[in-house]
């Protein structure tokens, strides 16, 4: 009797959650999956750190902000004394690992039904994998490699470090499955092309120094170019938002202005934080808009530049140069953040009086980032081209590049021309984010950036945190 | 459902018949003044009465029975009918406590007979503490229960914390007011002087209420009236004025003004000041602390009939907060209305309803962005009005000017809350009473914020308006140019929580020596919340007038929004008690309860809680002799209870995590999975062991002791994952699991002491002291520790979970004074990394001669918020219509981290600066000031301070007018007072408030400038009619 009881009343606990789906109901139709796929799409917007630490790493920037306290691990890994206490190192690998498992928690589900258009996004999804998993590499070296499915808490402290040889291996099988699967172009601007998945696989081919394979894929990519890309005419407008998915873009991570945010979440952020973060801290005067005073260039990158290269100006704001040259110089205002200060701003990233999105503003710029653009897909081209005994080939890609700007062609060649590329991928890229992993993937980290230890500062330090997580499994990186 | 809730409640009914002839007398005490509403049973049987309004009373007896007289204060006594049929009584005056009742769910016991640890806090006690909330009162009054504060603004709460801190999760006790389920925030709604009596079950015999039991149970009556007594009409009221108790010590701007310049030199840049002599500045604290009232009225009427008696009464309470007044306020209204009665022979029927009414609003508070946090570091150089307007404070990026946010700060929040029980208790005979209750708590709660246009000055992430006129900024909406006015948000969210119980309750004795009691019951637990609420743009003229949704000029809507939400959680239980005596002498008492919980999936959705206490009644002995000693009983009780808050369906991984990107320049929505499944979640369990013992001496002390193990095991919690998981997306959250266990053991002293009446001088003395060690005993498998909260903005994690230590102990570098030279720096054994003259020296903890700051291997425990032991003393006397007394509470040997300054080359700073190293031998204390890159302001005890306090809570002079006198005018009481609450405390903490709680053990002890408990002066005066 009393059992009976027990049953009629435990009946009462079987209430589900209202109006919400379920992680393991979902995948039952093509609107599942064209949700889903967003949600990896979003995992890219925390764009924001590969600009700060690609350029602070190196000597292209200082950390600058308020305090040399404030977002300490920026100011720790611009001066090289960066260890396994890195909040903005965490978040670079929380990030991507959240990207990958939202990718696979599609492929997980991908026999789960079938219809027109599933391929494709596989094929995003791929992509994506991929361009995490590159992250990744670029940042720690050998990481975990986890395919297809989810994984469980109770598998993490069985899960070791993954060679880094094998995760290339998977990066390139997924992007020769999503080249295969994505079109050449979209009519929807945002989502990801054929185009882009190639662009990658020639830098993931770059980057292990497989450069006859290299040059391959970037010489069908220029030579075929189905998706119509090219150099946009003027560089110093490149950066702005009016001049946002033109022909040059290849793989561009999308940004709104259109929602608001906070500090307390900027991988939340549907705008590219780094822009506001780049701002001129109180400024107050004409184009520019005021901001953190984030990432700043260094002397040493402007006077990098050949006199006359209008690149210089458009990668490196001299901002009291510019201020000087207003007709209102003396109403112009602006502070100077007690984190450093070098006299120059980010001018490609930065918050514009008229771009500005909705407040905090700080946190909601529509400016999108170029994760590969054209000129940077010729560099590569041009590199892989030189490595692989091809110095014409290499010459004619580099010599579009500077002819936009109205440089002089180069004509050297062998190491001289090598050299060349090297450098006018810094003259070129600046303020993108890549130049520290350019240092350390053409081995002159160490000359240039000081501080910079051979063997040990070529991948960053695995947050302590997460090594503890796994349960101290993980060997850190060597000399951290 | 409604048929399975028959079947759920469904119990047999028995009834009986019987009748007598009448005995009649009067209940007196020692001095012949009689008693109403004395107790009279007729010992084995069902027969019972009231004494009237003079002490008489008239029951159906005859001769050879027995009967019980028993009133609250006064020792029973037990009288058998003999030939004559009138019995005279006086009672004599319980000075101890052994006779009280105390509530211990679904029943009640004597002090005399209990078996558990259970402690009772009178009503007059939680009156007199003039208290705007009943957990502020009960600070320091029971020992085993540590309250601390949240905040100290109006309507701000605290924590209750029974016998330690069990879970990294949610450590609320399981509040019951007549029944009716609270939430620790519900309490604003009752009014302190509506309570009859708290009662707190603290060991395993709260293992009654099995899943929800693990943190304690605290049981509170309201009042209910007494039978036969005449109508009475209390009338009390205060008023008094707030202050704030301390101001911290800041720098004045010519101190500030050469130390900025100090700190901009040795980092190597401009001095922001060329002229230092700027005198005292602004005070920032003196502008924004002010002076606010607190007042209480509270209007009650008791009494009762033969058959009926009833409490019915209404009050208001109002206080407004000593930072923001108006901005920072909470009122109170009350009506109520409990009733008890007899409907039909043997059936009584209790109703219990009170309705309330919160107006509140409130600041910013707690950390970056608060008032307090704004005025701390708002730099004394700038005025707090620069022509027409507030400074914009414009060298510290998010530091705004405090006075301009609260200025600017519109919020107000509605409660109607309806909160009721009715309850039928039908006597079937003299074994067997039915009880059958529903108990429901209903908040409608409307909330509504007016977010005006503000400009705080340039770059200050606050401003909502593009430019100091107050333009709109601009949003692109589809290719659309919008703009984005002041806004409004308004929600409206109802909460139920419902009860639904049935139990039947048996006694019987078996011969002279042989007691039993038994109980048997089910319930049903829910709740059921709802929520609409919207958000309208461009409201006319940026104006407060025109703050609602339905004013919104929002072009095409564009800009608003709308959300909703909707829980439900369920529990059904069936429970079973057993209760044996012998003699009187020994107690045995067994417990089982079965537990059902919506907030675990199919494969952990039932649990099983046994209970199992006794006492041995020593004092009973022949062999005990002891003159001194009137009662002394050991008790022992040993439990198992569980913990099911967690949350909602936490077993299950749902889609709500936030997937949105931007295709086509518009942002899309998709989906991601926000909460992490885990299908074998359970609830936590803690097992506890209590040994006690219970003395009275000399007729007039009480002392009681216990000791304690309390093993919380399979913690409930959301640990930081690992990356590899893939919940660190946008609304995504680790999952839920079952891991860690926690040691809380200690020992609690209660003394009390009331003296002899006939003195003339009335005097009552209670003192209680718990020592408490916390410790965790294991973390999850595959973790070293769980990370807690963070110190500075974006600085190091300064708190942890972890094995051997205390829940939220701090962990950092340990100081060892200041580096005074380059040489000393040079010389030394340990190489610290960019240390330089005027730096702190910290320990090499491993030893390896190297200060290592990339990773853990030199952090050390160096404090933890737990305290090692809390104490509270009561003391009252009176004496010739006089009375005085006082409430003390100390809590000492917990840590505070001191989080409240912005490490920011222009905040201002606390005054200890002034005593920095400038100089070789200057501060082996305070480091040097710099703008440049030092380890200074890495997490270390140079930021933890002693956070042990003694604070005399309440003081209380009053004088009760001669009741000849007062009787001339119709009074029966007519008292009034002065009282002062939160006087003195003695710390030497340097912030606002040592009393800095948080509902998060691993937050606890963190002061990120907690708005402070005012010191309160009152007036007040209690008439009774």
């Amino acid at each position: 009797m009393s059992l009976w009881i027990f049953t009629a009343c435990d009946s009462l606990l079987d209430i589900d959650p209202e109006y919400t789906q379920d992680a393991e109901n979902f995948f039952n139709t093509k609107e599942d999956f064209d949700r889903a796929i967003i949600g990896v799409y979003d995992m890219m917007q925390p764009a924001y750190l590969n600009i700060w630490i690609g350029e602070i790493a190196s000597d292209n920037s200082i950390a600058g902000g308020e305090s040399v306290n404030d977002t300490r691990g920026l100011h720790e890994i611009g001066s090289m004394t960066h260890g396994g206490v890195n909040e903005e190192l965490r978040a670079v690998m929380r990030v991507n690992y959240t990207g990958i498992a939202r990718a696979n928690y599609i492929f997980e589900n991908q026999n789960n039904l079938d219809f027109d258009g599933k391929d494709l996004i596989l094929a995003e999804a791929r992509l994506m994998r991929a361009y995490f998993y590159f992250n990744l590499i670029k940042y720690f070296g050998d990481m975990p490699l986890i395919v297809d499915k989810r994984i469980s808490i109770n598998e993490i402290s069985s899960t070791p470090r993954t060679p880094k040889a094998q995760v290339y291996e998977q990066i390139e099988i997924d992007l020769r499955s999503a080249i295969a699967g994505l079109p050449s172009t979209v009519s929807v601007t945002g989502r990801l092309t054929s185009g882009a998945g190639k662009a990658l696989l020639g830098k993931v081919l770059l980057y292990q120094g497989k450069y006859a394979e290299a040059a391959t894929v970037f010489g069908e990519l220029i030579d075929n170019n189905q998706g119509g890309y090219a150099l946009f005419s003027d560089y110093t407008t490149l950066f702005y938002a009016n001049n946002q998915n033109v022909a040059e873009d290849v793989f561009t991570i999308q940004f709104s202005g259109l929602q608001g945010g906070d500090y307390g979440c900027l991988i939340c952020l549907n705008g590219n934080a780094a822009v506001g973060f780049h701002g001129i801290r109180l400024y107050n005067g004409p184009l520019y808009a005021d901001g953190n005073s984030y990432n700043l260039p260094t002397q040493d990158l402007y006077d990098s530049f050949a006199d006359g290269d209008s690149r210089r100006d458009a990668t490196a704001l001299n901002l009291d140069e510019f201020i000087a040259a207003q007709p209102n110089a003396e109403d112009i205002t602006y502070a100077i953040g007690g984190g450093g200060h070098t006299g120059f701003y980010n001018n490609k990233y930065i918050k514009r009086l008229d771009e500005r999105g909705l407040p905090d503003d700080d946190l909601t710029s529509p400016l999108n980032y170029r994760a590969i653009r054209w000129a940077d897909v010729l560099l590569m081209a041009a590199e892989a081209f030189q490595k692989s005994g091809n110095d014409d080939r290499a010459r004619t890609e580099l010599n579009k590049v500077r002819n936009r700007v109205n440089m002089s062609a180069i004509n050297s060649s062998g190491d001289a021309l090598y050299q060349a590329i090297l450098e006018e991928r810094r003259f070129e890229l600046s303020g993108e984010g890549h130049r520290f992993f350019d240092l350390v993937r053409t081995g002159q980290a160490a000359s240039k950036i000081s501080g910079f230890v051979v063997g040990k500062h070529e991948v960053f330090p695995i947050p302590q945190v997460e090594i503890d997580l796994a349960g101290g499994i993980w060997t850190q990186n060597s000399g951290y | 459902m409604k048929k399975i809730l028959l079947l759920c409640f469904a119990f047999a009914l028995q009834s009986g018949v019987w009748a007598q002839s009448s005995v009649t007398g009067t209940v007196t005490d020692d001095s012949g003044v009689p008693i109403p509403g004395v107790s009279i049973l007729k010992l084995r049987s069902t027969v019972g009465t009231v004494s009237d309004l003079d002490g008489k009373f008239s029951i159906n007896a005859s001769i050879g029975d027995e009967l019980q007289f028993t009133f609250i204060g006064f020792k029973p006594q037990v009288k058998p009918v003999g030939s004559s049929s009138e019995i005279d009584v006086v009672l004599e005056e319980d000075l101890t406590n052994l006779n009280e009742i105390v509530v211990i769910g679904y029943g009640s016991a004597t002090k005399r007979e209990l078996t558990g640890a259970t402690s009772q806090v009178k009503g007059e006690a939680i009156e007199s503490m003039n208290m705007p909330r009943v957990d502020q009162a009960l600070q320091g009054k029971i020992a085993g229960v540590n309250i601390s504060t949240n905040s100290g603004a109006p309507g701000g709460t605290s924590n209750i914390r029974i016998r330690g801190i069990g879970t990294f999760g949610d450590n609320d006790p399981l509040i019951l007011v007549d029944g009716v389920i609270y939430d620790a925030a519900g309490l604003n709604a009752l009014n302190p002087n509506d309570i009859e009596s708290v009662n707190v079950l603290k060991d395993g015999t709260a293992g009654i209420y099995g899943v929800r039991a693990a943190n304690g149970v605290i049981l509170i009556e309201t009042k209910k009236g007494s039978l036969g007594s005449k109508p009475r009409l209390d009338f009390n009221a205060y008023y008094g004025v707030q202050e704030t108790a301390r101001k911290l010590d800041l720098l004045n701007a010519r101190e500030y003004a050469i130390l900025r310049n100090e700190s901009f030199a040795a980092g190597g840049q401009t001095l922001p000041f060329n002229n230092v002599n700027l005198g005292e500045g602004t005070n920032w604290q003196d502008a924004v602390f002010e002076e606010a009232p607190i007042q209480e009225y509270n209007l009650t009427m008791t009494g009762g009939t033969e058959k009926t008696s009833y409490s019915i009464g209404g009050s208001y309470f109002g206080q407004q907060g000593i930072v923001g007044g108006p901005k920072a306020n909470f009122e109170r209204y009350n009506a109520r209305i409990n009733f008890i009665t007899e409907i039909a022979p043997r059936v009584k029927f209790t109703n219990v309803l009170l309705y309330t009414r919160e107006e509140s609003s409130g600041l910013a508070q707690g950390g970056i962005g608060s008032v307090l946090y704004n005025t701390i570091n708002a730099y004394p150089t700038e005025t707090i009005r620069i022509g027409d307007r507030y400074s914009y404070l414009d060298n510290v990026n998010d530091i705004i000017n405090p006075l301009a946010q609260m200025e600017n700060t519109y919020n107000n929040t509605f409660v109607n809350k309806f909160v009721g029980k009715e309850e039928i208790e039908y006597k079937i005979n003299s074994n067997f009473t039915w009880t059958g209750r529903a108990g429901y708590n209903f908040a409608m709660v409307d909330t509504k914020v007016f977010n005006p246009l503000v400009w705080y000055g340039p770059g200050k992430f606050a401003n909502s308006a593009r430019n100091a006129n107050l333009d709109p900024v601009l949003v692109d909406v589809g290719g659309l140019e919008i703009e984005r006015g002041a806004h409004v948000f308004e929600a409206r969210n109802t909460f139920l929580d419902y009860n639904l119980e049935t139990f039947l309750n048996y006694e019987n004795k078996f011969g002279e020596d042989h007691r039993v009691k038994g109980m048997f019951g089910l319930s049903l637990v829910g709740n059921r919340s709802e929520g609409l609420n919207g958000i309208g743009f461009n409201i006319p003229n940026n104006d407060l007038n025109f703050a609602d949704i339905s004013a919104n000029q929002a072009p095409g809507g564009f800009l608003n929004n709308t959300g909703s939400f909707q829980s439900r959680q369920r529990l059904t239980s069936a429970f079973i008690r057993g209760e044996y005596d012998y003699k009187q002498r020994y107690f045995v008492s067994a417990i089982l309860r079965r537990d059902g919980s919506t907030n675990f999936g199919p494969n952990n959705r039932i649990g099983y809680f046994p209970a199992i206490s006794g006492a041995w009644l020593i004092s009973d002995e022949s062999f005990f002799n002891v003159k001194a000693i009137d009662f002394m009983k050991l008790r022992t009780s040993f439990g198992v209870s569980g913990n099911d808050q967690i949350g909602l369906f936490r077993y299950r991984g749902l889609l709500n995590g936030s997937a949105t990107y931007v295709f086509n320049d518009l942002i899309v929505n998709g989906a991601a999975i926000g909460n992490t499944s885990n299908p074998d979640l359970k609830w936590e369990t803690t097992y506890q062991t209590n040994i006690g013992v219970d003395f009275s001496l000399l007729q007039n002390i009480d002392f009681t002791a216990n000791y304690f193990i309390k093993n919380t095991k399979d913690l409930l919690f959301q640990p930081d994952v690992s990356a590899l998981l893939g919940s660190y997306g946008p609304g995504g959250s680790p999952p839920v699991i079952n891991a860690g266990d926690v040691l809380n053991r200690g020992l609690e002293l209660e003394l009390g002491y009331g003296s002899n009446r006939k003195t003339g001088v009335n005097f009552r003395f209670d003192y209680n002291i718990t020592f408490l060690k916390n410790e965790v005993t294991a973390v999850p498998e595959g973790f070293e520790f769980i990370p807690g909260a963070g110190f500075g903005v974006g600085g190091n994690v300064a708190t942890r979970f972890q094995k051997g230590l205390p829940i939220g102990y701090f962990i950092g570098y340990q100081t060892d004074g200041v580096f005074q030279t380059a040489e000393e720096i040079a010389s030394s054994l340990v190489i610290q990394p960019g240390a330089e003259p005027g730096d702190l020296r910290f320990v090499d903890q491993n030893g390896d001669g190297v200060t290592n700051f990339g990773d853990d291997s030199d952090r050390a425990m160096i404090g933890s918020p737990i305290p090692d032991m809390i104490m509270g003393f009561n003391f009252n006397v009176d004496f010739r219509g006089f009375d005085l007394g006082a409430n003390v509470y100390a809590a000492l040997g917990q840590e505070i981290i001191r989080n409240y300054e912005r490490q920011q080359p222009f905040a201002n700073q606390l005054a200890y600066n002034i005593d920095r190293w400038t100089g070789p031998g200057t501060s082996n204390e305070v480091p040097r000031l710099t703008t440049g890159a030092t380890r200074n302001t890495v997490f270390s005890d140079f930021y933890v301070e002693d956070g042990s306090f003694v604070r005399l809570r309440n003081v209380q002079l009053g004088y009760t007018i001669p009741k000849t006198i007062s009787q001339k005018i119709g009074i029966q009481y007519f008292r009034f007072y002065l009282a002062a609450n939160n006087l003195i405390t003695l710390t030497r903490y340097q912030g606002f408030d040592p009393d800095v709680g948080s509902g998060n053990p691993l937050f606890a002890g963190v002061d990120n400038g907690i708005y402070p408990q005012a010191r309160t002066f009152m007036a007040g005066l209690n008439i009774k009619f």
